[in-house]
This record gives C-alpha cells, sequence and structure tokens, in this order.
C-alpha cells in the first residue's frame, strides 16, 4: 500500500452511530460486540434498552471507522441471526442524549454553589446526603462535559460518575417502522440530501 | 444396519406429536430434516444421545478425532449439497471441531454441528469437560445455539438446517446440555419450524443496475467473467454458460469455482491468481469489464489490490451484500441469488462478437505452454504435477478428487480438468491441512457410487492419517495418492523464493506409507518412477476396497507460475526457461 492512499483511509475515519433492534435474549450483545472486536474497531459508546417493539431491544452503538467500513458493518450486523434492523445514522439529522449520575462531594456549607451550577446547566438534584449530593442531568456529550469540567474546576470534588452511553433518534419519520417497512433502511444518499423534511419537526438546530 | 428398530416406527413422529426425551428428538428432528449419515465421537455429555441413536434410521460413522467429524460433515455436504451434520461431546470433543467448523465458514459449506454440554444447573462452573463452546465458536459459525430445555431442542435444530444452508451457506453450532437431553417433551416436528427465512434486508438488485450491467457487457471490448463458488450454491451452472456463451466472454475460475464451468469449454481460460496460468492473470489485469459472479475477490485472487484489473469496470453478482466493495470496488453491485440474478440479466444481453479479445487472449498463451511439464518428454523422473495429469487421464476426469493443502492441492487445479461440479472438493479460504481424508470419507458416504480419490502431500496426510482406520471400519472404498515430497512442501516453496532457500522445519520424515496403510489392513503400493504410474493407478481402481499410493515425486519441485503474495497480479514468477523443473542435489 502506498503512503498517499494509507493517509486517505486515515482521512476518511469518521464517527458512526449504529442503532439496531435485536432479539432480546442471551448471547446477542456478545454477537454484535464481537463484530467490532473482530475488526479491531473500539466501541465508544452503547447503550441498549427495550424498544416499541415487543421481544425486541433497541441499541445504540458508536464507533470510529472509515467512511467505506460503514456499509460493511452495518451488512455484518444484519447477517446476524439475532438482528432484525440496522441505522447508520451516519451525519443525518438526528437527536443523540446521554444521561449521566454526577455524585459530588458537598457540605450544608458549600451547597449552594452547586446549586446554581445545576440550574445554569438545567440539571437536576436527585439526592442530597449531609456529606454529598447527587445530580441529574441529561443533555448531549458536549453539554456534561461542560458540567463536568465546571465541576473539576471549582472546589467541588466529584466522587463518581456514571454516564448511559449516547442514545440516538433519527428527526422527522424515520421510525423503526418506516425503516422496517423500507427494508434497506436508510443509508441512501437521496434522504441525506432531504434536509427539507427534518426541518418539519421545528428543531434543525439541537437545542442546548 | 441390521440392529436397526423398525424405522417406520421412529417415522410416526413425524406426524403425530409424541412424547420424546431430549436425546430421541435430536434424531428425530435429524429424520424430519432428511438426515442419513452423521459423523461424530461419543463421549459423556452426549452420550443419551447415543444411546437413543438405535431407534432411528440414521448411519453413524465413528471417527478418529473430531476434526475428522467436521470435516467429514463438510466434504458430505460440499459432495452432495445437502447439510452435512457432525456430533461431538462437550469440552475438548467440541473443541476439536473447531478447525473442521472454520473450515466450513470460510467456504461457505452448510454443516450443522450438534454438541452435548454438561447439565444446566452446572453451566458455567468449570464441571468436567466443560467449556463455553458457543462462546468459542461464534465468529466461526453463521449462528450457534446453546439449549438447555427440552423443548427448545426441536425448534434449534431446524432452525439451524435453515441458517446452515439459507443466504451465503455456512456452519451452525447446536450445543445442547445433558439434563435437556434426558428430560422428555411432545414432539412436533411440523411445529418446530423456524419463522420464515429472512433473506438480507441489503440484497438489491434494481432494473437500473441491470441494464447498467447489461450496457456494459454490450460496449466491452475485453470482458471477462470471473466465477467462483457461487455458481455450486446458487447452481447457476447454466446461467454463467450461456452468458459467456452468449456474449463470448472467456471464464476465469477461483479455486473453488473450478468444475462450474467446463474445463474443455472453449471460453474456459482456466484458474485465475495466485497458481493462475499467466495469460489468465494478463487477461484480468487488460480487461475492460469484470464480471464476478459468485466470488469474493479474496487475496489469492486478487494480489495486490491498488494494481488489481485497474482498467476494468466491475459488476459484481453476489448473495452476501458485506463483500461488496469489501476488498474491491465495484461499479455495479448486483446483490442476490447468482442464479436469479443472471436469469434477470440475460434477457438484457445480446449476442457479441469477441473473437478479437480471445484471439489476444489465445496469442498470450504461446511460449508458457510450451514450457508447461505436461508437454515436455519423460526424463524418467516422477513430478507431481504428471501424477495429477496422469489421475486426470486415466479416472477420465470422473472422479470426485479431494485434496489437502499445499502445492499438490494447486497441482490439481492445474492439471486435474474438472468438467462438473461438486468433483473437486478442497479447503479454499481457511487452507486447511489435513482436510483430505477425512473430506473424502464424507464425499463417499455423500456419492457412493462414485470413484474418490484424495491426492494428498506427505505433511498434510500425517495430520489425520487415524481417519485411515475409519475408512476400515466402514468398509469404504476411497483411493489415496500422497504426492510424498519429504517436504512441507509450499512451505519449503516460499523459503525458497522468500528466505533464502533457507529450509528450516520443512524437511520431514514420514513413515513408509504402504506399511501404514497395510497396519490399517489397507493395500498400498510406491511409485517412484513415471512408468509406473499408469499400472499402479490401474491397480488402485481395480482393487476391491480402500487403496493406497505413495508416490514419490521430485523433492524440490515448485509450482510454477506464482504471483509473491502482495505483488500485483501480472508480476509473477514463471516457468524456469532451460528447465522447467528445479532439479534435486542428487541429479546435478
Amino acid at each position: 500500500m502506498t503512503n498517499s492512499s494509507l493517509s486517505k483511509e486515515q482521512e476518511a475515519i469518521m464517527t458512526h452511530t449504529f442503532v439496531a433492534y435485536v432479539e432480546d435474549m442471551p448471547g446477542v450483545l456478545t454477537r454484535v460486540a464481537s463484530l467490532f472486536r473482530r475488526l479491531n474497531i473500539n466501541i465508544h459508546s452503547l447503550t441498549v434498552g427495550r424498544s416499541e417493539r415487543p421481544g425486541l431491544s433497541r441499541l445504540t452503538l458508536v464507533c470510529e471507522a472509515s467512511a467505506e467500513a460503514g456499509h460493511r458493518i452495518r451488512a455484518s450486523l444484519f447477517k446476524l441471526e439475532n438482528v432484525v434492523d440496522v441505522d447508520d445514522i451516519a451525519q443525518a439529522p438526528s437527536v443523540t442524549r446521554e444521561l449521566a449520575l454526577i455524585k459530588v462531594a458537598a457540605t450544608p456549607q458549600n451547597r449552594s454553589q452547586i446549586f446554581e451550577l445545576v440550574e445554569v446547566f438545567r440539571a437536576r438534584i436527585v439526592d442530597l446526603a449531609p456529606e454529598s449530593l447527587m445530580i441529574e442531568m441529561t443533555g448531549v456529550e458536549s453539554k456534561i462535559e461542560g458540567l463536568i469540567q465546571v465541576l473539576n474546576e471549582g472546589e467541588e470534588r466529584i466522587l463518581e460518575i456514571c454516564r448511559s452511553g449516547k442514545m440516538t433518534m433519527r428527526r422527522g419519520h424515520h421510525t423503526s417502522r418506516v425503516l422496517r417497512a423500507m427494508g434497506a433502511g436508510a443509508e441512501d444518499k437521496s434522504e441525506a440530501a432531504e434536509p427539507a423534511e427534518n426541518l418539519e419537526a421545528g428543531a434543525a438546530v439541537e437545542p442546548e | 444396519m441390521g440392529s436397526k428398530a423398525k424405522p417406520q416406527a421412529s417415522e410416526a413422529h413425524l406426524t403425530t406429536p409424541t412424547r420424546l426425551t431430549g436425546a430421541e428428538i435430536v434424531w428425530a428432528t435429524l429424520v424430519g430434516e432428511g438426515v442419513t449419515d452423521v459423523f461424530g465421537y461419543p463421549g459423556g455429555a452426549i452420550l443419551p444421545v447415543y444411546d437413543a441413536l438405535r431407534k432411528f434410521p440414521i448411519h453413524h460413522t465413528l471417527v478418529r478425532h473430531e476434526q475428522g467429524a467436521a470435516h467429514m460433515a463438510d466434504g458430505y455436504a460440499r459432495a452432495s449439497g445437502k447439510v452435512g451434520v457432525a456430533i461431538a461431546t462437550s469440552g475438548p470433543g467440541a473443541t476439536n471441531l473447531i478447525t473442521g467448523i472454520a473450515t466450513a465458514m470460510l467456504d461457505s459449506i452448510p454443516i450443522v454441528c450438534i454438541t452435548g454440554n454438561v447439565s444446566s444447573k452446572i453451566l458455567g462452573t468449570d464441571a468436567f469437560q466443560e467449556v463455553d463452546i458457543t462462546g468459542i465458536t461464534l465468529p466461526v459459525t453463521k449462528h450457534n445455539f446453546l439449549v438447555n430445555r427440552v423443548e427448545d431442542i426441536a425448534p434449534a435444530i431446524r432452525h439451524a438446517f435453515q441458517i446452515a444452508r439459507s443466504g451465503r451457506p455456512g456452519p451452525v453450532l447446536v450445543d445442547i446440555t445433558k439434563d435437556a437431553q434426558q428430560a422428555s417433551a411432545i414432539f412436533d416436528f411440523a411445529a418446530a419450524e423456524p419463522r420464515p427465512y429472512r433473506p438480507h434486508p441489503m440484497l438489491k438488485v434494481e432494473a437500473s443496475g441491470l441494464a447498467h450491467a447489461a450496457e456494459l457487457i454490450r460496449n466491452a471490448k475485453r470482458p471477462v467473467i470471473l466465477a467462483g463458488h457461487g455458481i455450486m450454491e446458487s447452481g447457476a451452472m447454466e446461467q454463467v454458460r450461456t452468458l459467456a456463451e452468449r456474449a463470448q466472454i472467456p471464464v476465469a475460475l477461483t479455486l473453488l469455482g473450478l468444475g462450474g464451468f467446463p474445463a474443455s469449454h472453449p471460453l474456459n481460460l482456466g484458474m485465475m491468481g495466485m497458481h493462475g496460468e499467466a495469460w489468465v492473470n494478463h487477461a484480468i489485469q487488460e480487461a475492460d469489464l469484470l464480471i464476478a459472479c459468485g466470488m469474493r475477490f479474496d487475496d489469492r485472487v486478487t494480489g495486490s489490490t491498488s494494481t488489481y484489473a485497474l482498467k476494468a469496470k466491475k459488476i459484481h453478482i453476489e448473495v452476501d451484500p458485506s463483500e461488496i466493495n469489501k476488498n474491491i470496488k465495484v461499479d455495479v453491485a448486483l446483490v442476490g441469488d447468482l442464479r436469479a440474478v443472471l436469469e434477470d440479466l440475460l434477457p438484457l444481453v445480446p449476442g457479441r462478437d469477441g473473437s478479437a479479445w480471445l484471439k489476444t487472449i489465445d496469442a498470450s498463451k504461446g511460449a508458457v505452454a510450451v514450457r508447461d511439464i505436461k508437454n515436455l518428454p519423460d526424463s524418467g523422473h516422477l513430478y507431481a504435477a504428471h501424477v495429477v495429469h496422469d489421475l486426470w487421464r486415466i479416472t477420465g476426469g470422473n472422479a470426485i478428487v479431494v485434496t489437502d493443502v499445499g502445492q499438490h492441492q494447486m497441482w490439481e487445479a492445474q492439471y486435474f480438468h474438472h468438467e462438473k461440479p461438486r468433483t473437486l472438493i478442497t479447503s479454499g479460504g481457511l487452507g486447511t491441512m489435513g482436510f483430505a481424508l477425512p473430506a473424502a470419507i464424507g464425499a463417499k458416504f455423500a456419492c457412493p457410487d462414485k470413484e474418490v480419490w484424495v491426492i494428498a502431500g506427505d505433511g498434510g496426510f500425517q495430520m489425520t492419517a487415524a481417519e485411515l482406520s475409519t475408512i476400515v471400519q466402514e468398509g469404504i472404498k476411497i483411493n489415496i495418492a500422497i504426492i510424498n515430497n519429504g517436504y512441507l512442501g509450499m512451505v519449503r516453496q516460499w523459503q525458497e523464493f522468500f528466505y533464502e532457500r533457507n529450509y528450516e522445519a520443512t524437511p520431514l520424515v514420514s513413515p513408509d506409507f504402504v506399511k501404514l496403510a497395510d497396519a490399517h489392513g489397507i493395500s498400498g503400493r510406491a511409485v517412484h518412477t513415471r512408468a509406473e504410474v499408469a499400472e499402479v493407478v490401474a491397480e488402485a481402481r481395480s482393487h476391491n476396497g480402500s487403496f493406497l499410493i505413495n508416490f514419490m515425486v521430485e523433492k524440490e519441485d515448485a509450482v510454477y507460475p506464482m504471483i509473491p503474495a502482495g505483488n500485483a497480479l501480472h508480476e509473477m514468477i514463471r516457468r524456469p526457461g532451460k528447465s522447467p523443473i528445479v532439479e534435486t542435489p542428487d541429479d546435478k
């Protein structure tokens, strides 16, 4: 392989967000994870939970891979017997959220400072103990990172952080049912080129 | 077998729901799926299943190592097109299957492996002979099942058969705990039918794609069809032939595609890739259109991908969407069953005059063919290529040949000309040494009336030679040709070309194979000169029982031409000009 083709490949690395519907049964997560392990691709984030379809779980998996790899990973995911639907959201308009629980050391004396921070970040206090409190926050990754950074910079001491990983849903009418009806999913370029349609929800800009 | 109970009684289970043990359900389900032969090895965790075998009309072949069972199931599947079945116990029995399972996975062969496991109560406790076989085999199976409830046995096995044979075929493993085998449940074959087969959602053959493909074919000046194993798996022999003949397009085959298009056909170029003839690879490099039919642009057929067929537009007809643009970027992807796609494509393809291109290819054969060993006078010396070529002439090409892996495998591909599908059985993707003998046993069970030849090297044969006993116990006739050069020949060849002839760990001491055969009760003879070949092969064929021939061939012969791994397809090491063969020191 020449140097130029190597660097070209490196340039093409991008973030892929796969949303998959999988059968809710033992071993399915291993099968999905094993596919990425084999390609030596690190899974940055993985969330799994029940979906609107009985017996099926919905997972959101975020990883970095070359642009071309997205197609093949999606095709390989579909080859897994327990995988029912796969969507590679890639750069398509979508809403992504993460939940974080942050436990901070706080005494009655310095609590008020944290309360203010929580207010600014539109987070919530969900537990209050004599020497600590727990903050619950949902939002995009950068917003959560921002709160953590401010907490770290202040006098507060973070005791524990628990983050859910990303959950992603396409904007507009691209529900799983539509995906299923379309059969092939929504990888087609034609869809990415329909911003107007995605604006109809009135949320072209992700609210912070 | 005489000891079997009335088979009719067991087949009643198929129509009337009946209470059976899990072990009986295993066999009843296999019978329902049409299985007549299985290959296996008993052990503690699968004993209930073995205990129930006598009640069912299935023949069990006892192997000498579970790897052999998996290869036999594989050989059975390759020869028959049906699903092969292997059975093993838990722990080491199950892990011994793995090389065979991976072999089937890489070559897309439908087999179902059934393993016993410890009782569900002690699953995961490191119990005696317990191993996480569904975990271990996950990457080398299409799917696997861990069954610990008797009610789930029949649905799991039926689903396993569906998965193994559908889409791009492959191996499936069903691991059944001992308590599930011992419990009982109502067996209802019909109710255990799996959900309808779900084709891969990314299969896509659009009218525009077909039209585009047809247009490319119409406008091509130098087209080549690349045909692979998919021809056999989809049964598209006729369609590929029609396409080639109508549009006068030459056909190059992958190793696993050999037999999918008749070797004697004027449009057949032969095998492509690392050990393909020069004119085949040159034709591919010069082509302006490649029509890839059921093949996956494996690194052994492309050489360096950055220099592969740069002048050619590419049409890829393939059933597995994850193969599209994997190794080689293509211009038109027709993702679907090869036969079905070709049936849709053919009406759009008009007749075409391809004579100029065919003449160009023919002219490029020129001097190469003259240097081919089969065109040289007999020096009295025995070369592997001679042996293979003579075997082809003497058997009329009608035998099923099962090869091992290495030099002899490539010589087989070059000098045994296959006219019909499923007459060459060989491990292509995984390249599994030790494959030939057990796979040949499987092939013989699939086609008892066919002449079956093993061609193996002295190295690979020793990996699974214990299966000679299986041949004798089963009383089957298999002819075995050992190409004995005293080296791990293909590795030695790489050392010769790329490691300055440092023959580290490749010289190989072997037993006297004729005596080894004799110890098993199998007749055999050694052959040292070409003059003896015909007579001994004739003796082997007419002998009543299996026969082993130890062909003592030239020691340091090499397979030509050869594309060093990673080189461009046209950068090949050609047959040496002066002498086609590297002589041994003894000859100098």
